[in-house]
């Protein structure tokens, strides 16, 4: 066999040695010496402290912010040779607080991005109830609802569904769970984390808690003051000795004294 | 005679008056609107425009309404004696809070509904017109009831470069120290200030979002 499978070796998403810095300030670095790739149908974790770089990261994948230095390849072609919107389109994006559109119904939200890309009403309305089941919500209660009449977990809902409507390849999702309590967000990430087997999506999923790395990752990265520090699986990353995953590890366990 | 019985055997030119007086604010407003909204879009992404262009808006804000009036009044084309001058001088009252309303409307959206539709790859044409401008139009709307209220006043100094309305009677009042003449143009004034504010009121909290 000469052909190589492509399909195994192919990286949706590369960084090539790049920096991040603010316009005109190139020592004050935001990110540096980003290499990483990242292949079709993994959930990749960026795991950091508040101020790390991760969403940094996240915009330099769909354009938002273009690297001065270094180059980030989306399915092979360089974000700066991209046309943005066409790059957009085809990446989902969910963050904190879903930052959905307060004017729009729950179906106009979800409907949005394949009525940008002028699917048929049908075809969109098809869609629309699909992705609503999907994430948990019954169309026929929630549809018609607005954002403000939702719970904060209903919205996360609402902005994954919306993410995965025109059925994009990447997902980035940038603390999607981060402003939910304890309970709704255990429920939804054991919710996602089973959304993501059955779906082929290659995803980068952005979070500050160890615990949800640990559950949705199928590679975490760990970054710290801009740069990348460690790359692993969680099986491996709870072994590693590297002092800021330590610091990671450590916030797991509660010491038994510490209610007393 | 009491102000009642000569505003009931007056009421036919106060009618008219009054008629006179809601053209003239209705004309200027049409105009401050087809000006200030389009204009406040603009200077969303111009700083320097946006300062220049309120800067402006504000200094005709602070010129007396009876000195702006005199001002016009020699200027070629737009001034003289009439409604054209009253119209351009209530058009510059009126622009300043449409202007900053739709600047404020446009630029006081969650950061968060932003970022996401910029991520969801809409354009920024897109962006103004299907995410901004619908956020923002109970604002723009506010500020449009503003510069109504100030019109419908402002229009009764109108009255004294001959542009008409309510404010002929409460001219002719003061010279005459006549309360029932000031009052059968200042009661109708208030009246239209009232409706209009009621009306637009409405409309804006029907507007609003969340
Ligand atoms: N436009 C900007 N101007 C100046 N500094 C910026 C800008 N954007 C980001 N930064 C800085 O870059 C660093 C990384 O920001 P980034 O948003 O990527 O962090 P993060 O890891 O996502 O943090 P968090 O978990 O708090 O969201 C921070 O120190 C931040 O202050
Ligand atoms: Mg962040």
């Amino acid at each position: 066999m000469n052909a190589k499978p492509a399909s195994i070796s192919e990286n949706l998403i590369e960084f090539r040695d790049v920096a991040y810095h603010i316009n005109d300030i190139p020592t004050r670095m935001i990110v540096s010496d980003i290499s990483l790739r990242i292949p079709r149908g993994e959930t990749l974790v960026l795991l950091g402290r508040s101020g790390s770089g991760k969403t940094t990261l996240l915009k330099l994948i769909n354009g938002m912010l273009l690297p001065p230095k270094g180059v980030v390849l989306v399915q092979n072609c360089a974000t700066t040779e991209w046309n943005p919107i066409r790059l957009r389109r085809g990446i989902g994006y969910v963050i904190q607080e879903a930052g959905l559109f307060p004017h729009f119904t729950v179906a106009e939200n979800v409907a949005l991005v394949p009525t940008l890309e002028n699917w048929d009403a049908p075809r969109t309305a098809a869609r629309v109830q699909e992705m609503l089941h999907l994430v948990g919500l019954d169309p026929r209660d929630f549809a018609h609802r607005l954002p403000r009449e939702l719970s904060g977990g209903q919205r996360q809902r609402v902005g994954v569904a919306r993410a995965l409507a025109a059925d994009p390849p990447i997902l980035l999702m940038d603390e999607p769970f981060g402003a939910l309590d304890p309970v709704t967000r255990a429920e939804l990430q054991r919710e996602f984390s089973a959304l993501v087997r059955r779906l082929d999506k290659t995803i980068v999923f952005v979070t500050h808690d160890l615990r949800e790395a640990l559950l949705l990752a199928s590679r975490i990265v760990l970054l710290q003051a801009g740069r990348i520090v460690a790359s692993a699986t969680p099986q491996e990353f709870l072994r590693l000795d590297h002092a800021e995953v330590r610091a990671f590890t450590s916030s797991l366990s509660v010491s038994p004294g510490a209610f007393v | 005679m009491s102000p009642w019985t000569f505003i009931l055997d007056h009421r036919g030119e106060i009618l008219s008056a009054t008629l006179d007086h809601f053209t003239l604010v209705v004309i200027a407003m049409a105009i401050a609107i087809l000006i200030g909204v389009p204009l406040g879009m603009f200077i969303v992404q111009r700083p320097t425009l946006r300062t220049i262009a309120l800067g402006i808006a504000s200094i005709f804000q602070t010129i007396p309404s009876l000195a702006l009036f005199g001002f016009l009044i020699p200027i070629p084309f737009i001034g003289g004696i009439g409604k054209r001058t009253a119209i351009v001088a209530l058009v510059l009252y009126a622009l300043l809070p449409i202007l900053r309303n739709t600047y404020v409307g446009l630029t006081g959206i969650d950061p968060a509904v932003l970022e996401s539709a910029e991520a969801m790859g809409m354009t920024r044409s897109q962006i103004l017109f299907r995410v901004r401008l619908p956020l923002a139009l109970a604002v723009i709307l506010a500020g449009i009831r503003t510069a109504t209220i100030i019109t419908i006043g402002v229009a009764t100094i109108a009255a004294a470069i001959g542009a008409g309305g309510l404010g002929t009677f409460i001219f002719r009042g003061v010279a005459l120290v006549s309360d029932a003449l000031i009052l059968a143009g200042a009661i109708p004034a208030a009246l239209l200030a009232l409706i209009a504010d009621f009306l637009l009121g409405f409309l804006e909290r029907r507007l609003r979002i969340s």
